[in-house]
């Protein structure tokens, strides 16, 4: 098991910047997912820590081990692939072996960590098939076998989980959670998909252009998100966002949202008069609240277990609320739609986190 | 059959001109040959029947044809694999993602789409020639090489050289089947520390095998059927001492030289013999060597 350490690690290909001066401190035994929209260049900073592409400035420490100018195969790491890149042409057992040939590992304990692999993974039954003949998640369980075997002391995993159909991808999420609970060993995840960013991860790390837009834990980023991108990325469904204006006056300052009463905040650390205001729709309720407006009920979406009511303020605005699945709104009934203040997250007119004071009451 | 042919009239009116051509040009002159193999015939007098005469002569009292056949299959042998090798080497250098990889592509492609010309025969015996450009660079180096087109040990080795430059076909075709491997299995062997030597052989001669298997085939066939280039080197007549004998060479001048067209026939049946056995061979034996990937089982 090891540790990693990014420091001011840069990639550029001739005039354009892939990833610039990424400062990362991964612990012992962590695992970390990396998340953003597709070209954030998270694949690419993978690739880079495996040793499969240059970087173009800054360290790489695996271990304490500087490893910038250390070939993949010396970085004692292994990789699971998007695309399982499993030998088509080998089988199960040769698939699992291959990359152990290379490393004088003698022939007993090939067999003995091969057959160790196949028993975790529960693919002993098909140690003898070629690729072609497993399904997605048999090849997938393949390829992280073939990640076991090495006994690396980091372990990559290239969005392993997207080329399989949604109720196989909740399974194999569950059981590299557990993999990881068993192994301790140092994971790092890269994912588009923010689902499995908050359910796999110890700490997440938020890319956007190649720049880190936050790095903490799930929890952290779902509750104090640090600028609207992540606020917006982060949590299913989307955060409303909702545009407000600030006037300073004797006693705090007036909030105002258009299509909801104004309310009052002792004291916004900022100058600015345009704030973004953000609410999840799971803190959005129909009834009252510390602040309450009024809307129309545009749409119904029942999920089961919870009803998303896409709900129109006055002002032509559409908040997503987030209600119980035994909801018996319907489309075009009048309602009061209601927030509690402590679940407002303040965005300043750069889209960067305020922390604000608020008031015992609110203000009418 | 009425409708039928109603509704598909339009069909048949364009293949028309293929099947004029396939019948007259293709099929009809092929069971003539195999007709006149069983005859004596010398396009002057009416073909005359000796039923296996042709082909009992052939194996048991004509030299000549087992010295062409002795020829034709050192080259295939040497040729073959000469030129398959030239063409995966120079197809994985070309993989490597150079910037100007259109034109190399061209400019190696090049000698193939000239090679079967005359002019390029031409040109190799000026090559090789006693007094040619290769012996005159060796001079510089102080080597005083052979004459090497009317030397006999030597004279069939300059046109498997003459073959191993023709690659470009095969290094198109070995070009695709390499860009058709994913980079993810050579970044997935690099992490696990697979030298590019085991990468090679374990994972890019696998995976291309189907492809050298085709190229394999139809290198066979094409070096069988070689023809203009041992003609031109040696003057149509097989030369230096029937080194050049291909058989194809022998068998034109069976044909056009002595008239022997029953005689002409039956080596060109047996050569067609030789080929498909081949052939056969080769796709009997692929079932242990080649892998498909999507393959059912």
């Amino acid at each position: 098991m090891a540790g990693l350490t990014l420091r001011n690690v840069g990639k550029r290909y001739g005039a354009m910047s892939i990833i610039q001066g990424l400062n990362l401190d991964i612990h012992d035994g962590e695992f970390l997912v990396l998340v953003g929209p597709s070209g954030c260049g998270k694949s690419t900073l993978l690739r880079m820590i495996a040793g499969l592409e240059d970087i173009s400035e800054g360290t790489i420490s695996i271990g304490g081990k500087v490893v910038n100018d250390l070939p993949a195969s010396k970085r004692e790491l292994s990789m699971v692939f998007q695309s399982y890149a499993l030998y088509p042409h080998m089988s199960v057992r040769k698939n699992l072996a291959f990359g152990l040939q290379n490393f004088k590992v003698s022939g007993a304990e090939v067999e003995r960590r091969v057959a160790e692999a196949a028993r975790i993974l529960q693919i002993e039954q098909l140690m003898d098939r070629k690729p072609r003949q497993l399904s997605g998640g048999q090849k997938q369980r393949v390829a992280i076998g073939r990640s076991i075997v090495r006994e690396p002391q980091l372990f990559l995993f290239d969005e392993p989980l997207s080329n399989l159909d949604a109720e196989l991808r909740v399974q194999m999420r569950a059981e590299l959670a557990s993999l990881y609970a068993r192994l301790g060993t140092t994971m790092i995840y890269v994912t588009h998909d923010q689902v499995e960013a908050m359910t796999m991860a110890s700490r997440i790390v938020v890319l956007r252009g190649g720049k880190i837009e936050q790095f903490g834990t799930p929890q952290e980023l779902y509750t104090r998100p640090q600028n609207l991108f992540v606020a917006g990325f982060i949590g299913s469904p989307k955060i409303n966002m909702l545009q407000a204006k600030a006037k300073r006056g004797a006693g705090g300052t007036v909030v105002s949202v258009a299509g909801m009463p104004d309310f009052a905040i002792a004291e916004l650390p900022t100058d600015d008069q345009a704030l973004t205001l953000c609410v999840r729709p799971s803190s959005l309720r129909v009834g009252n609240g510390d602040i309450t407006g009024e809307g129309t009920v545009r749409l119904v979406e029942y999920l089961g277990s919870e009803t998303l009511l896409h709900i129109a303020l006055s002002s032509g605005q559409v908040l997503l609320v987030s209600d119980n699945g035994r909801t018996s709104y319907r489309m075009g009934d009048a309602v009061k739609i209601g927030f509690d203040l402590p679940d407002l997250h303040y965005f300043d007119s750069r889209g960067q986190r305020i922390e604000v004071i608020q008031n015992e009451s609110q203000a009418q | 059959m009425k409708r039928f042919f109603a509704r598909n009239a339009p069909a048949y009116v364009f293949l028309l001109p293929w099947l004029i051509g396939f019948f007259l040009l293709a099929l009809g002159p092929i069971l003539a040959s195999l007709y006149l193999s069983f005859t004596r015939y010398d396009m002057v007098s009416a073909p005359r029947w000796i039923g296996w005469g042709n082909y009992e002569y052939m194996f048991t009292r004509d030299r000549r044809f087992w010295k062409a056949l002795e020829v034709t299959f050192t080259y295939v042998a040497l040729a073959v694999p000469a030129r398959l090798i030239m063409a995966l080497g120079v197809a994985m250098l070309l993989d490597k993602g150079l910037r100007t990889i259109g034109l190399y592509r061209a400019i190696f492609y090049l000698p193939s789409l000239l090679g079967a010309s005359i002019a390029i025969a031409i040109l190799w015996r000026q090559l090789f020639a006693a007094d040619g450009v290769v012996n005159q660079v060796l001079a510089m180096v102080g080597i005083q090489g052979a004459s090497w087109i009317t030397d006999p040990d030597t004279s069939l080795y300059t046109l498997v050289v003459l073959a191993m430059w023709q690659f470009g076909s095969p290094m198109l075709i070995f070009l695709a089947g390499l860009r058709g491997i994913p980079r993810d299995l050579y970044e997935a062997a690099e992490i696990d520390g697979t030298p590019r030597w085991r990468q090679f052989t374990r994972i890019t001669l696998p995976l291309l095998a189907p492809v050298i298997f085709f190229n394999l085939v139809l290198q066979t066939i094409d070096s069988f059927k070689t023809f203009s280039s041992a003609f031109i080197i040696s003057n149509g007549t097989g030369a230096p001492a029937d080194s050049l004998l291909f058989y194809t060479v022998y068998l034109f001048n069976e044909a056009f030289k002595f008239f022997r067209m029953g005689y002409a026939s039956a080596l060109a049946w047996f050569l067609l013999v030789i080929i498909a056995t081949f052939t056969a061979i080769a796709f009997f034996t692929s079932k242990y060597w080649v892998h498909y990937e999507n393959e059912r089982d």
